[in-house]
């Protein structure tokens, strides 16, 4: 077989993932299924990633180029562009607002979850399985149902625009998965340390803490990137009890507000830097640990 | 002993319980109260109307044209974004051609595409949606200006603006966001099918396509199922609001070819202070989840494969 009908018809594209006519392949079959099903998956590849380098590419233009050639490579770098969305748009204010508000929502959904995930699956008493059920029932219901009710139950309560009233809500949304999916890790565990504790004298608070936390901490790993990624993409929570004041708005609300005010300007270079920045930090980081984010994803999935 | 296990589970239940029921049980049971009142949104009146605002639903031809769009997306979404999901793991995981020592593998290169492909995934919506957004742009998107770069000048749709073609924009963003998603978790669902299996079928001489839907797919099932339904739900819920809200022009795009449910509810309380009226959409949305997922449910339940 030629070197040429293993290759795929774009695998020169820039990923370099494409096949490197290598010789191999013992089989026979399907030599063209082979090129065609290659060329899907390049083209799929540059599809995915063609949008992002785009974007990036388009905040280094000045606006004339950005409307002038779409495609082209920007003649100078124009970091002043980040640096417009970074301070006049607000960019890094909405960036400090996401931090707090997920910080402390991940810190509470991780604690209430587990707490409540350990008693859940350990312990018997009455109402055991109603709360359970309670609990993983909320998975499955549209949350824009519940969102008039809630901006009214948050307004008598003060909590409209602040961080703690938007990370009690956060909390609140995420327990649903993070109970059903914990208390299916705790079962799991072995029965024989946590007695094992409780016979040293150990009260049932500290052997949660220092034996039973520990032991589950991949399950407490998968839960807590699902719960971070889901809680920094959050648009529709925010976009309804986050409103009265421009200041406190998340990443994900800032960047559409920046593109609507943006649009009426007609800085495209700012709204593309401010594209840029919000993007880039998440990327890198699912780069860094994309081994732990799709372990942690598909374990909530596939159970 | 006794007395102390009991505090110690009120103890450990009562926090997570209350914001549960506070932020989230509350507002859905007051939800389906309101439904049945006149209430604006704005002031504390309200009177009950009985059944009102659910007879009037039947007359709002907007509603009905957000249940058009809302089902449309229920039904090729999932199926879309499944199928490519499916054919792109298979390719990855299974498809390659047979090496020296391994029975099956993926083709070339097959743990680069799957990190690219996740890359929609971890951005957020926004982001994903603005970029579309700027992609469609008639004068100077980068989609229009390939049509030109390639000479087909007279080719320039106006996409978003396009009363034929919005919500079929729409829906392109949202399976460019989904789809990697499903290759990764279909990839980690068929490294668990035991390898032996393909040789088995390889030396009865299968090729590929009867491997996918003699083995892969049978044994997959449960997952193709839960991936289904999750879909399902976005395609009714947030997802489907974030989209619609931030890439249509005007509300609910060109002469309501976008309008969602979600969207609609959210309009309707938020716009026109006719909160009542809104969750009684809300709740008609909650039916057709109900609906939607009975159906998959019932559709999907075959003899489960033990492996």
């Amino acid at each position: 077989m030629s070197v040429q009908t293993t290759k795929p018809p774009a695998a020169t594209g820039r990923d370099g993932a494409g096949g490197r006519g290598r010789k191999g392949g013992e089989s026979g079959e399907g030599r063209v299924l082979n090129v065609f099903s290659h060329g899907v998956l390049v083209i799929w590849g540059l599809l995915v990633t063609m949008p992002l380098l785009w974007a990036v590419i388009s905040s280094f233009k000045d606006d004339g180029e950005i409307f002038g050639s779409p495609w082209g490579l920007p003649s100078a770098l124009h970091f002043d562009n980040w640096a417009r969305a970074w301070d006049k748009a607000n960019m890094g204010q909405y960036f400090f607002n996401s931090l707090v508000v997920v910080g402390g929502s991940l810190i509470g959904t991780m604690l209430l979850g587990s707490m409540a995930a350990y008693v859940l699956a350990r312990f018997d008493f009455p109402g055991n399985r109603f709360i359970y059920f309670l609990f993983v029932g909320g998975m499955g219901f549209p949350i824009i149902l519940a969102l008039v009710p809630l901006f009214f139950v948050m307004k008598n309560m003060a909590l409209l625009d602040t961080y703690h009233g938007l990370i009690l809500v956060y909390i609140g949304y995420s327990l649903p998965f993070t109970v059903f999916f914990l208390s299916g890790f705790f079962r799991t565990l072995p029965t024989s340390v946590a007695e094992a504790a409780l016979i040293d004298g150990a009260s049932h608070t500290r052997t949660f803490f220092q034996v039973m936390l520990p032991m589950a901490k991949p399950g407490l790993i998968s839960v807590g990137i699902f719960n971070f990624l889901g809680q920094w993409n959050q648009y529709l929570l925010p976009t309804v009890l986050n409103v009265g004041d421009p200041d406190k708005k998340v990443l994900t609300q800032g960047l559409v507000a920046l593109a609507v005010s943006q649009g009426y300007k007609g800085d495209w270079s700012g709204l593309f830097a401010g594209l840029t920045i919000a993007m880039l930090p998440v990327l890198g980081a699912y780069i860094i640990f994309q081994r732990q984010v799709v372990a942690g994803l598909t374990a909530g999935a596939l159970k | 002993m006794q007395h102390g296990k009991y505090r110690f589970i009120v103890g450990f239940l009562v926090i997570p319980l209350a914001i549960y029921a506070i932020f989230v049980i509350s507002p859905f049971v007051q939800a389906i109260y309101y439904s049945f009142t006149d209430w604006t949104g704005l002031s504390s009146d309200m009177k009950m109307v009985g059944f009102d605002n659910y007879t009037r639903l039947f007359k709002d031809s907007v509603f009905w044209a957000a249940v058009g769009n809302s089902v449309t997306l229920l039904l090729l979404l999932p199926v879309v974004t499944l199928s490519l999901g499916l054919f792109f793991a298979f390719m990855l995981n299974v498809g390659g051609r047979r090496r020296k020592k391994a029975v099956i593998g993926g083709v070339r290169g097959s743990g680069t595409y799957k990190i690219l492909y996740f890359f929609p995934q971890v951005l957020s919506i926004p982001i994903v949606a603005l970029l579309f957004q700027f992609a469609y742009n008639p004068e100077s998107g980068a989609l229009n200006a390939f049509f030109k770069a390639i000479g087909l000048d007279n080719v320039q749709p106006d996409w978003l603006g396009d009363p034929q073609l919005a919500l079929w924009c729409i829906m392109g963003a949202m399976f460019w966001a989904n789809v990697g998603f499903y290759v990764v978790l279909f990839s980690a669902g068929m490294s668990s099918i035991p390898k032996d299996f393909y040789e088995a079928a390889l030396l009865d001489g299968a090729n590929r396509f009867n491997t996918f839907f003699r083995i892969t797919l049978p044994l997959l099932w449960d997952t193709v199922q839960t991936g289904w339904i999750y879909m399902g739900i976005l395609a009714l819920d947030v997802s489907a609001f974030a989209f619609v809200q931030i890439m249509s022009v005007g509300p609910g795009g060109p002469d309501y070819s976008t309008e969602v449910l979600p969207l609609y509810v959210y309009q309707k309380t938020f716009r026109d202070g006719q909160a009542g009226y809104a969750t009684s959409i809300g709740v008609s949305l909650l039916i057709v989840t109900l609906i939607f997922s009975a159906i998959v449910m019932r559709l999907g339940r075959r003899e489960r494969l033990e492996f």
